[in-house]
């Protein structure tokens, strides 16, 4: 019977024919269908493309039911804006993408990444009260940076240091600060400056490591972070800063932090080293590393993490963030090849912790470089820096007999200083273009005086460390007490400092 | 023959305490042939020192120190007289290799043993 689709369809309604147990049979009762879909795809082979037509035409009708009242077809030029303003969303969403697991990878470095690494080269009975100080600053510092930090050191305010626009971050919104970064919320800028407001603080306890009272460190690192930090990164960062490299009176190259985190955290450091004094029992007394695979494990979390201290600092995720990647990168491993092979000539065999301090000292001296140099400058920063940290800490250390005790100042101070001047003799426009489009960077490009630019922002660094730690180290020294009793040292600082042990070897 | 019989009996009924010091190395092979000399009893300290034999140099921050306290392990046995000499033989046999370091082996008298579970005293409670 070549009856149409619709026909069936009729009789099967009509209750000429009722499904029984899914199958529907014809009206001489033959069974024909296994189910209602069977009969029609059967109708739709029998009868072909027409069929199909009805089929589409039947189940498209109700779709009209629910349309719109017509509105006026867009306008070309409304099209167009409405693109324009998709690409600007995409490009600003795949910059803000970046700068959150920047963000991210950054607190990363401070912890596990720093209290890993700083853990592991100190005696057991301190491993807790160092980790400690590393965690305290993720806590405190963040508080801090919210009430005031920011404003202090991103607000208008003259050259030296911010205002107090920002207090509470009043005004800082999701929406983008031209001042600073175009494409991303200013809150994602605020909250990534944050997290390099954590870890300067946090560097420094390398130096104090093992005899500094939990309180008195607390308190001395908050008032750093906002005396000494927030200035400085409103001189090299900030709006109106002296040394900011647009429109600064001595414009600065400093892409991540090589002067405002590594030289401040490390001058610093050698400052309060010196003021604390040796740990006891040093230097005759053997202090070796108590667990060197903690700090190996920390170690390698800062190389990672430092991917979201330098390529993050491009502010977006385009080809500057790649050039600040690779730099890095290269810096590290060149680096941590510098140092062993120091280490190998000057005592025959190459260290793990040689190899980890090298590649650290690789990533500082990158830091204010790597979103300016090239990559085989980048190698070669990082040689010279391993094997010069490594010299810092195997010759001057001994000889002048300070006890840094986990050598802030050999590689933060030290490197954060051989970098900034090396950014000064390598930063080129072919990468980055900073001081304006077809103008000279750096050296390389012919612009040399760029090294003076550079050693005056290394003097800055130096004198406001120098200067403001030993103010703060004096004042919370006569309010609090800086250093812990004798006891309190023999016995550890997990015990005396937080009543608790970080290794239980009894259970 | 009454004098050698009374030795026989007070070497079973005198307790010795039998002290090596080894290298930790050592450790598995010593309890391995002390278990075959049929002795099942002792206890096992980590112990650090050094005799004649020389520490080893580690180096921190470019400099070399020396590690005086080598680790060590210490095995304490507490045997009847009579038992005594086959104990000694087993632990030198497993430990020696012949270079210093090799360890040293003390033995002393034990005035009581008690064994905690019943209170039983004596060489029988060993």
């Amino acid at each position: 019977m070549r009856n149409s689709i619709s026909a069936q369809m009729r009789k099967c309604i009509a209750r000429d024919v009722r499904p029984e147990d899914g199958v529907w049979f014809s009206p001489d009762g033959e069974r024909v269908h296994q189910s209602l879909w069977d009969l029609l795809r059967s109708k739709v082979t029998m009868s072909g493309f027409r069929q199909l037509l009805l089929l589409s035409a039947i189940l498209v009708v109700p779709a009209f039911s629910f349309a719109q009242p017509v509105a006026p077809a867009p306008t070309t030029q409304d099209q167009i804006a409405a693109l324009q303003q998709s690409v600007q969303n995409a490009q600003m969403n795949a910059d803000n993408a970046w700068m959150l697991t920047s963000a991210a990878l950054v607190l990363l470095m401070t912890g596990p990444g720093l209290a890993l690494f700083y853990g592991g080269l100190v005696r057991r009975k301190n491993i807790l009260g160092t980790m400690m100080q590393s965690f305290a600053m993720m806590g405190l510092i963040t508080i801090l940076w919210a009430i005031a930090g920011y404003s202090l050191a991103f607000g208008h305010g003259n050259l030296f240091i911010g205002g107090f626009e920002h207090l509470f971050l009043r005004g800082v919104s999701l929406a983008p600060n031209p001042d600073y970064a175009a494409t991303i919320p200013e809150q994602t800028y605020m909250v990534y400056q944050l997290m390099f407001a954590i870890i300067t603080p946090a560097l420094i306890t390398g130096a104090f490591a093992e005899r500094m009272k939990f309180s008195a460190m607390a308190v001395f690192l908050s008032l750093w972070s906002l005396l000494v930090y927030s200035p400085m990164a409103h001189m090299v960062w900030g709006v109106g800063g002296l040394l900011n490299a647009n429109g600064g009176s001595i414009p600065s190259l400093d892409f991540a932090g090589g002067t405002v985190v590594h030289i401040t955290s490390g001058v610093s450091a050698l400052i309060t080293a010196l003021y604390l004094g040796k740990r006891l029992g040093y230097p005759h007394t053997n202090m070796p590393p108590h667990s060197m695979v903690l700090s190996f494990i920390g170690a390698c979390l800062l190389w990672v993490g430092w991917f979201g201290f330098n390529a993050g600092s491009a502010l977006g995720s385009g080809p500057l963030a790649t050039s600040a990647f690779i730099n890095t990168h290269f810096a590290a491993a060149a680096a941590a090849f510098g140092w062993t092979v120091a280490e190998w000539i000057h005592n025959g065999k190459p260290t793990a912790l040689g190899a980890i301090s090298g590649a650290v000292a690789g990533l500082v001296a990158i830091t204010p470089a790597s979103g300016f140099v090239q990559p085989f400058p980048a190698l070669l920063i990082g040689v010279i820096a391993g094997a010069f940290c490594s010299f810092m800490v195997f010759e001057v250390k001994s000889r002048l007999g300070y006890d840094d005790s986990l050598d802030a100042f050999g590689v933060h101070g030290a490197g954060g200083t051989l970098g900034a001047i090396l950014t000064g003799i390598f930063a080129t426009q072919l990468i980055n273009p900073a001081f304006g489009k077809g103008i000279a960077t750096g050296g390389i490009d012919g612009h040399w005086r760029q090294i003076l630019n550079q050693s005056a922002g290394v003097g800055v660094a130096w004198v406001i460390s120098i200067v403001g730690t030993l103010v703060l180290l004096f004042v919370v020294d006569k309010v609090i007490g800086l250093r812990v009793s004798a006891e309190d040292e023999h016995e550890g600082l997990d015990l005396s400092q937080h009543g608790e042990e970080g290794y239980d070897l009894n259970t | 023959m009454l004098p050698g019989l009374i030795r026989c009996v007070a070497r079973q009924l005198l307790m010795l305490k039998i002290e090596a010091i080894l290298q930790p190395s050592k450790l598995d092979a010593v309890k391995d042939a002390l278990l075959e000399a049929g002795i099942e009893g002792m206890t096992i300290l980590e112990a650090r020192g050094h005799g004649r034999q020389k520490g080893h140099t580690e180096f921190y921050r470019g400099r070399e120190y020396t590690v005086d306290l080598l680790p060590k392990v210490k095995i304490e046995l507490v045997v009847t007289d009579d038992r005594k000499e086959n104990a000694i033989q087993a632990i030198m046999s497993a430990a020696r290799t012949g270079r210093i370091g090799d360890g040293k082996i003390f033995v002393s008298k034990i005035d009581e043993a008690i064994r905690i579970r019943n209170d039983e005293r004596g060489e029988s409670a060993l």
